[in-house]
């Protein structure tokens, strides 16, 4: 959270300042404090990083058994349609679930900071609290609402006589996970929002004051400048996850078992092709290719985000 | 957003605040900001005139709560009813016989306790796992804020690189991995992913550099206490809210993780109780099908209660710890 104010206030440090604060006896007794993190951190994360790329690299033959085959996996890859229609339809969600959540979770937040509720503190946490249950629960919930034996979805369209809801339909299904997720990050996302706008110095409302800014103004011209930085962290994680997007679609697919297949997102194609298909090495192909284009285009987004920043 | 909640980073989605790589900086850099934004931040609230309450925007927010409490109050509702009650009644209010205690003892005791098991099986995960995550990373940014050493720069790049990864990347890899050393389907698949969180480390870091007086660590070591003593007595104490901020998001993530247990672990007996409801939620559907709702919606509602409370009451912590990391930034 703290790196989101760090980019509205558009803090420009060097890496690491030559400064001492504190002058320890051995050099190296930062040491003892850092390598166990360290240790930890190389062996769960870098170690199995590592093992994709080599995995990728190899495939299980019918002859030959395992072999090193250079960059097929990639090729197969790039030629596969089920990974292509998996990944748009995980761009499709970002673009249009994304926008939508964070607007929302905007408007939320300003009117927390606009001093002009009753009942603020309670409003923040009433708002934020799907953030403490659990994916899976969020979905089976919004599952049982979407489901037309218990849910509430058969009551409406009843009492309207026709069937107007069909959460599971194809049309429908991305909108209805694409509110699931709204649904479980939104409070999460106003309170950053909301944490940011609480750092704005006052003397610059005072200035907008004294200048006959109206609270239209004051929003436009401060408020929203101020949560630039917090909106990009907040883009890039969003893009992060849907691009990851896996517990939502994995647990409703059990109810819409014909609309949801198991190359619904890339996520879930990795998934089912290490369990159901034990193509390990092609699934950690699949996994290596996801994590590059999440961080491409989450540097872009940034890149982009910080330009027009300091413009 | 989550998808996987994948606990390398620090959890699902949003919380693993990732690829934020050019906008962490060195906190040390930041101090002096930091306290001037603090005095500002203040002397806004001194000024004392309070806008004109709003009945628009209140009632803005009531929509939000509604969508934000409706799914919950749906299953608080439907945790009260029987099976077939659940199928008869209207879904948004009480119908049927009220359920809610035998529902729970159902849940409880289904075929032998799984349910318990699966509770005690979390638990494990979210000690062991989330606090020594917290722990780690407390000892570590505790570490990078009050020494210098050779090699700092470098962990320094390793942490905003690993902050960058997206947790899914890792998550099949890692049980690839693991099978190699015969640790899938063990309590270990889950703890030791569990156990690195980034970027809880960075904000302990951050929170350290301003809370932890240089000069008082001076004065320690001249009356001759060992540098982990000073820790455990001084700056433990110093650094509480940031590490409570660091271990309820840790908490919050072992806790939901659902994308890494259902991967490592085959054997019911191992499962945490994401996995094991979705398991009975599944149930109902295929071939010998046995739908027991009446208990999924009862298991998530219990399944939900302790974090909700964990979250109500260290409210003073977490938001505390939020905005003094914001502050601090």
């Amino acid at each position: 959270m703290s790196t989101l104010e760090a980019r509205a206030a558009g803090a420009t440090a060097p890496a690491v300042p030559p400064r001492r604060r504190a002058r320890p006896r051995g050099r190296y007794t930062g040491w003892l404090f850092v390598g166990p993190f360290v240790v930890v951190l190389v062996a769960m994360l870098i170690v199995p990083i590592g093992y994709a790329l080599w995995l990728s690299l190899f495939r299980d033959q019918l002859i030959g058994g395992n072999q090193f085959v250079w960059f097929a996996n990639y090729v197969q890859l790039f030629q596969d349609a089920k990974f292509w229609s998996g990944l748009g339809r995980v761009a499709v969600f970002l673009v249009v679930q994304v926008p939508i959540m964070l607007g929302l979770a905007l408007v939320a937040a300003l009117a927390l900071d606009s001093a002009r509720l009753w009942g603020t503190s309670f409003f923040r946490i009433a708002v934020f609290l799907p953030y403490a249950v659990p994916g899976v629960v969020a979905a089976l919930i919004w599952g049982f609402i979407y489901g037309n034996q218990f849910g509430l979805t058969g009551t409406a369209n009843h009492a309207l006589g026709i069937d107007l809801l069909q959460p599971f339909s194809p049309d429908w299904v991305l909108t209805s996970i694409g509110n699931v997720v709204t649904w479980e990050f939104l409070g999460y996302n106003m309170l950053i929002f909301y944490a940011a706008l609480r750092t704005v110095p006052g003397e610059l409302y005072e200035a907008a004051e004294l200048d006959g800014a109206g609270p239209m103004r004051t929003v436009f011209s401060i408020k929203l400048p101020a949560l630039r930085g917090p909106m990009v962290i907040a883009t890039i994680f969003s893009i992060i996850g849907s691009f990851q997007l896996f517990n939502e679609p994995n647990l409703l697919k059990t109810l819409a078992p014909n609309v949801i297949g198991s190359a619904f997102t890339p996520n879930m194609y990795a998934y089912s092709l290490s369990f159901s298909g034990q193509q390990f090495n092609y699934s950690a192909t699949v996994a290596i290719v996801m994590g590059v284009i999440t961080a491409v285009i989450a540097y872009v987004v940034q890149v982009r985000g910080t330009r027009e920043e300091n413009r | 957003m989550s998808t996987l909640q994948h606990p390398a980073t620090g959890a699902s989605g949003p919380a693993t605040v990732t690829e934020a790589t050019t906008t962490l900086r060195d906190p040390q850099a930041r101090s002096s900001r930091a306290s001037r934004r603090a005095e500002r931040k203040a002397e806004r609230h001194v000024d004392g005139r309070k806008p004109k309450r709003s009945g628009l925007l209140t009632a803005v927010m009531i929509v939000f709560v509604v969508y934000s409490f409706a799914p919950l109050f749906y299953l608080l509702v439907n945790s009260t009813k029987t099976q077939a009650s659940l199928l008869s009644t209207f879904g948004l209010w009480f119908g049927g016989k009220f359920n809610l205690w035998q529902n729970i003892v159902d849940t409880l005791t289904y075929n032998d306790g799984i349910f318990v098991q699966w509770l005690g099986n979390t638990l494990l995960y979210v000690v062991v796992g989330a606090g020594g995550a917290t722990l780690l990373a407390t000892i570590a940014g505790y570490g990078m804020a009050k020494f210098q050493f050779p090699g700092r720069r470098a962990v320094f790049a390793v942490v905003l690189g690993a902050i960058a990864v997206p947790g899914t990347a890792l998550a099949v890899p890692t049980f690839l991995l693991f099978s190699q050393f015969g640790l899938t389907n063990t309590p270990w698949a889950i703890i030791l992913p569990s156990l690195i969180s980034p970027f809880g480390m960075y904000l302990i870091w951050t929170y350290a550099v301003d809370a932890i007086p240089a000069e008082l660590l001076e004065a320690a070591r001249m009356d001759g206490a060992g540098e982990f003593r000073i820790f455990f007595t001084i700056a433990l104490r110093l650094l509480a809210p940031g590490v409570v901020t660091v271990l309820l998001f840790a908490v919050v993530a072992t806790w939901n993780n659902y994308f890494l247990p259902l991967i490592m672990l085959s054997d019911p007996k191992w499962y945490p109780l994401t996995v094991g409801l979705n398991q009975w939620n599944a149930q109902a559907t295929g071939s010998g099908a046995e739908p027991i709702y009446n208990l999924v919606v009862t298991g998530s509602l219990l399944t939900i209660i302790p974090i909700v409370v964990a979250f109500l009451f260290l409210q003073r912590f977490w938001q505390s710890g939020l905005a003094a990391g914001s502050v601090k930034a």
